[in-house]
């Protein structure tokens, strides 16, 4: 690869690498628009954004009204508190769950290996369906709690395939090294094969991380109490459902706001401000995480 | 794969002794140990509703209980199989994932072959942390970006009125629109992030074929389709399995986000139609048959799909 990019370009590439170039730069552009459309929006004049027609390449003026009305609301600020009870304990339990599982499916020497490996397989080809699924949550009380948010998604089976791959990377012989030295296997895990498996923890932390923060179906189906609802919840009343008056933060502004026709443009307002505020947090940290995440999709596909 | 198997057969006629698991107890109790825990969650977890699949056979009263509901038989299958939304959902279903073979199992193909062939390592890396960053975006504020963009007088509204030179109104109320709204919003989020596989197949090509071609003559587009392509034609053939096999399958969560009564013509799919029937109306055990349904046909799908690969190609997910 580095001794083709060192060779000089022929005349036949030029045509080829002018189209390729600007194929990407335009399907980049395509990507990126819907995003800086709704930063834009979001600190544009809602009354101009409403009647304005075409692109969007500069916001519309520039006011922080909206987030304003944002964080005026409370139900943001609850939502915002629960999710970060939620990723916070769940991602530690997924951890726990999933280091204990990779580890035991690492070990090279386990007679039972292949029973315990058949009855998690199997959980990938089949599940009960959405309904048991559901009848069963609620008969043992996982429902309109905060355990209802952590318990059901403790362990995702492929999260836990990568780990173990990542742990199988191990030299043995710093095991038996260990285990020269009297180490219990405890040890073991806790003293050499988690330090040396940091980049696979991060990758699959990452995961946890990322999919806590964005789940919403099950808070959906399993709660009921709005005080225990994450901010997914809160968004997706206030974004999508078609029954406005339900919205939290599009009716609970608070803000005099006079004609109809200005409560509708700052409640169009508003749902931009939501979208960056609850996009923002992993939108800042993505780029610097990337790696990680994209060694997660390179181990994964090893065994996939 | 198929080795590892006989390996395991053979080993096991010699390893499940009485001894032998004595002995394997003592030396790895901590590795069963930390299983135990692991095990009981997808005991709980996973099986728990496996068991609970009889409900599509029984009249469930949630005050009766489980045990005491009353057999039904075959009843609630024949009602879906007879029942007006039958042929509808299914329908939907099939044809919903056909676009999503057609142009969103693609698109990422097509993106890892181009950027494949970019020498500049910076303009590389650009496109690709921004192609890749839709994908970390909850699916609820996608849904919601589309709301907004698919409304009266929004930016996506704006390019079709300027295309059909007709004013339309929210995008998301007529059926014909449902299903290229749900596929280019899926292809927007993830054509970057499904690439990285097939990148990452493209780096482990040998050079030196890249060279004999060049040596043929193969210009940049000739040596994409017959050196690269083929290259990572196992990487497909594996995913399109997986996409195959997922054809009678499709998540309900973007679709419960996106549709609504003016669409269920073209949105309703057999996943929305268990949510709606057993969520909303409770009618439990003809969700959990129709659920019950769609499961073995994606299974009986998966094992066709499967079997075609092996025979054509050597490549299998088992």
């Amino acid at each position: 690869m580095v001794k083709q990019g060192s060779k000089r370009v022929k005349p036949k590439n030029i045509g080829f690498n002018i189209f390729n170039y600007t194929f990407l730069t335009v399907l980049t552009l395509l990507c990126l628009y819907p995003i800086l459309y709704v930063v834009f929006a979001s600190v544009s004049d809602p009354h101009e954004l409403m009647n304005y027609r075409g692109l969007l390449l500069k916001p519309l003026g520039f006011t922080l009204s909206g987030y304003k009305l944002v964080f005026k609301d409370n139900s943001i600020w609850l939502a915002f508190k629960n999710t970060g009870i939620y990723v916070g304990l769940g991602t530690a339990i997924n951890m726990i769950m999933t280091v204990m599982g990779a580890y035991t499916l690492s070990r090279r020497d386990l007679l039972w290996k292949g029973p315990i490996m058949i009855i998690i397989t199997i959980t990938m080809f089949f599940g009960g369906g959405l309904i048991p699924w559901f009848l069963l949550m609620k008969k043992i009380g996982l429902y309109n709690n905060v355990w209802a948010m952590l318990l059901p998604t403790a362990i995702n089976t492929w999260n836990m395939i990568i780990l173990r791959t990542g742990f199988q990377s191990v030299p043995k012989e710093l095991e038996e090294a260990a285990i020269v030295d009297g180490a219990s296997q405890a040890k073991i895990l806790v003293q050499v094969i988690l330090p040396l498996s940091k980049a696979v923890l991060a990758v699959i932390f990452l995961y946890y991380l990322v999919g806590n923060w964005n789940s919403w179906f099950n808070a959906m189906v399993l709660l009921k109490d709005r005080a225990l609802y994450p901010l997914q919840l809160i968004l997706k009343e206030t974004l999508v459902a078609n029954d406005s008056a339900a919205s939290a933060v599009g009716s609970a502004g608070g803000v005099a706001i006079d004609s109809v026709q200005g409560s509708t443009a700052y409640r169009e307002l508003v749902k931009y401000c939501v979208i960056v505020v609850a996009t923002l947090p992993i939108m800042v940290v993505y780029p610097f995480l990337q790696k990680y995440f994209v060694k997660g999709v390179y181990v994964g596909s090893i065994k996939g | 794969m198929g080795k590892n198997k006989d390996r395991q057969k053979k080993t096991k006629e010699k390893r499940f002794t009485k001894a032998a698991i004595k002995k394997d107890f003592k030396k790895n109790y901590f590795a069963y140990l930390l299983i135990i825990p692991v095990l009981l969650w997808y005991i709980i977890f996973c099986y728990g509703p496996m068991w609970g699949i009889s409900i599509g056979f029984k009249d469930f009263k949630p005050l009766l209980g489980f045990s005491k509901s009353k057999w039904v038989g075959l009843k609630y299958f024949k009602e879906f199989f007879t029942g007006p939304y039958f042929f509808r959902t299914v329908k939907n279903t099939f044809l919903l994932n056909i676009w999503g073979l057609v142009f969103g199992f693609t698109a990422p193909i097509i993106l890892s072959l181009f950027l494949n062939e970019v020498r500049n390592k910076h303009f590389k890396k650009v496109v690709q942390t921004i192609t890749y960053m839709p994908h970390f975006i909850s699916i609820v504020v996608i849904c919601g970006m589309i709301h907004l963009f698919t409304q009266s007088g929004g930016i996506i509204t704006q390019v079709v009125d300027f295309i059909t030179g007709t004013e339309h109104s929210s995008l998301l109320g007529f059926a014909g629109m449902f299903r290229p709204i749900y596929t280019f919003s899926g292809i927007w989020q993830n054509i970057g992030w499904d690439s990285i596989i097939y990148l990452s197949a493209m780096s482990s090509i040998d050079p030196g074929l890249y060279e004999a071609a060049e040596i043929d003559g193969a210009g940049r587009f000739k040596r994409m389709w017959h050196v690269t392509l083929p290259q990572i034609r196992p990487t497909i053939i594996i995913l399109f399995i997986f996409a195959v096999g997922g054809l009678m399958g499709s998540s309900h969560e973007k679709i419960i986000l996106l549709y609504n009564p003016l669409t269920y013509t073209t949105a309703d799919v057999i996943a929305t139609y268990i949510y709606r029937r057993g969520l909303q109306e409770a009618s439990y055990g003809f969700a959990t048959a129709v659920g019950l349904v769609s499961s073995v046909v994606n299974f009986i799908l998966l094992w066709i799909t499967n079997k075609v690969a092996k025979k054509y190609s050597e490549v299998s997910i088992w």
